[in-house]
């Protein structure tokens, strides 16, 4: 081939390797002014205050209501609960294939935490209400399953995954020497555990649990299967709850175009968008503060 | 009595640590097996190859896994070249400016932000700003987009493996950039895209959220090949049977062969995807 031509090609490539480059930034940038484009249009039309303040989410009335307060408590309720059961459950599971599984072991749990990761939200969501769901009525004795503590549970077994795998990073990168000095000293492995090696693996820790909870905020096939969806202001954790993303997936696809309710699912999305964003940012932080810490 | 305890502690700990694993271990169990035992009675080989009849409670599923045949088909045709590009110019061309970390972070971002976000994406830039309307179109480029930030991430690090000497001997026997990275470089890290793109893959054909208002249908008749049209996906179908259904009990065990269908799926291609790194790393040996 010419050489002319060969330069000609290597710098098509070139744009054409850029351009995509930019093309992602410009894709973040989209979902983001799309969300913000249809939130603006709502608020013209309902008063921001009323939005945050309001606690009742009703667009269907003949009075619309759309406080997202509910909606907020609710997904707080679910995820927060989630995040009760699957940090003691992840950090445990963590420290003992970090520090305590010998090799063989290993490569058992390892695959077995990667399968759990692979399992689709829309089948755990479906256990939710063939399996779970009847046990925790037959349990409390309630008229079904789906509320809150079911939701809880399935999207702790969703974060349990994330969680697991980054803190048992983060507890395996604690250098040896500082679990020597501690048995040093005449700690047990357990002392040594508690008392030094989580500690240091503290930022790494966090970072793991914020980037569960960021998955949980965001889940929604569970959620809108699991948690029975009533428009109610829930109490805890055996009512019914509706999630910002149950919200939006049962509502979407009734809603007229570029109606009221329309621009107000877009609201709800932002919010959401953003209670993700946090959870991961600051995920992200401490993910960093771990490297630089230990690379050091 | 104290030295008792002291002896029995580290047990005590210990067992502590290990229900903790057991019980993951257990969640793992609990959903296979009941969706192995139940789904098992209703697979076979009309199942799968035979369409929905008489309002979905008889007959096969046929329908929905061509749908997600063809749904993660058209995701692979635009998010593989897409992603395989950015992640070329990340790791070969891009210089460490503020532009290039603003768009590794806006890649980070990318893969944190909700599935339904992306939904609600694809409905207003596919389904309404470009007209494809609700159609297996536009949810495959719905799910494409979710698949990007994975598909780069992965691409990267496996971009990343191949060493600098390789890359300068390409040059150095006067190859264009361009010709060190096609003939050079995207060999050699063939095995670790191919693993990342199928697990990618293997997520996007189970996911439900993004598109719940795309194109996914309830029920469709026969019309495969046509990308202009609605169709039905297993993930929908799952949902739809375990709570649409005008007779939730009586479709019961046909969800729990779909749920079935779909985790084979899945697992059949993180299999392969685990197959791809392992036969890589006894080759790099």
């Amino acid at each position: 081939m010419q050489y002319k031509k060969r330069i000609t090609i290597d710098k098509i490539a070139k744009i054409i390797f850029k351009s995509t480059g930019y093309l992602v930034l410009a894709l973040l940038g989209g979902i983001f002014f799309m969300l913000l484009y249809n939130a603006i249009a709502f608020f013209l039309q309902v008063s921001p205050l009323d939005f945050i303040t309001g606690s009742q989410w009703n667009p269907t009335a003949a009075e619309p209501a759309y406080g997202i307060l509910p909606l907020i408590v609710s997904t707080s309720i679910v995820s927060l609960g989630a995040m009760l059961i699957a940090i003691p459950l992840g950090v445990g599971t963590a420290a003992f294939i970090s520090e305590y599984a010998n090799p063989k072991l290993k490569t058992v749990l390892k695959p077995t935490i990667e399968m759990l990761a692979a399992i689709p939200s829309v089948v755990i969501g479906f256990l939710g209400i063939v399996l779970l769901g009847p046990g925790i009525a037959d349990l409390n004795n309630l008229p079904n399953g789906l509320n809150a503590l079911n939701g809880a549970i399935l999207l702790a077994i969703m974060a349990l995954p994330t969680i697991i795998t980054i803190s048992e990073d983060a507890i395996h990168a604690v250098p040896q020497t500082y679990r020597e000095a501690s048995y040093g000293l005449g700690a047990s492995r357990w002392q040594t555990l508690r008392k030094i090696t989580i500690p240091a693996a503290a930022p790494g820790i966090i970072a793991a649990v914020m980037l569960g909870l960021g998955r949980a905020i965001g889940e929604t096939m569970t959620v809108l299967m699991a948690t029975g969806n009533a428009a109610i202001f829930p109490k805890g954790f055996f009512d019914s709850v509706k999630t910002i993303t149950a919200t939006i997936a049962i509502e979407m696809g009734e809603v007229p175009y570029q109606t009221t309710h329309y621009y107000a699912l877009f609201a709800i999305a932002i919010v959401l968008f953003f209670m993700t964003l946090v959870a991961n940012l600051i995920g992200e932080y401490f993910i960093n503060r771990f490297r630089k810490y230990h690379a050091a | 009595m104290q030295h008792k305890f002291k002896k029995l502690a580290p047990i005590v700990e210990w067992s502590t640590l290990l229900l903790s694993t057991g019980l993951v271990c257990f969640f793992l169990c609990v959903i296979l097996y009941d969706i192995f035992t139940k789904g098992y009675q209703v697979l076979s080989w009309e199942f799968v190859s035979k369409l929905p009849t008489n309002g979905m409670t008889q007959g096969g599923i046929l329908t929905p896994v061509i749908g997600t045949v063809f749904l993660t088909l058209i995701t692979a045709i635009f998010s593989i070249p897409f992603g395989i590009c950015c992640a070329i110019y990340l790791n070969e061309y891009a210089e460490n400016t503020w532009l290039t970390r603003t768009i590794r972070a806006s890649i980070r971002n990318l893969s944190g932000v909700p599935s339904i976000i992306y939904g609600l994406f694809g409905l207003a830039l596919f389904v309404q700003a470009l007209n494809f309307g609700t159609s297996i179109l536009s949810a495959g480029l719905t799910l494409g987009l979710l698949s990007l930030p994975y598909i780069i991430t992965t691409t990267e690090e496996a971009l990343l493996r191949i060493p600098r000497s390789m890359r300068e001997a390409a040059l150095a026997v006067g190859a264009t950039k361009f010709e060190s990275i096609k003939d050079v470089v995207l060999p050699a890290s063939l095995p670790g895209i191919l693993t990342g793109i199928v697990l990618t893959l293997s997520r996007a054909a189970g996911e439900t959220a993004p598109i719940l208002f795309t194109g996914a249908a309830f029920y469709i008749t026969n019309s495969f090949g046509n990308i202009n049209q609605e169709f039905m996906a297993l993930p929908y179908h799952l949902y739809m049977l375990s709570t649409q259904h005008q007779s939730i009990e009586e479709v019961r065990p046909i969800a729990y062969g779909t749920a079935l269908v779909l985790i084979v799926v899945v697992f059949l291609m993180n299999l392969t995807a685990f197959y791809i790194r392992y036969k890589f790393r006894n080759n790099e040996k």
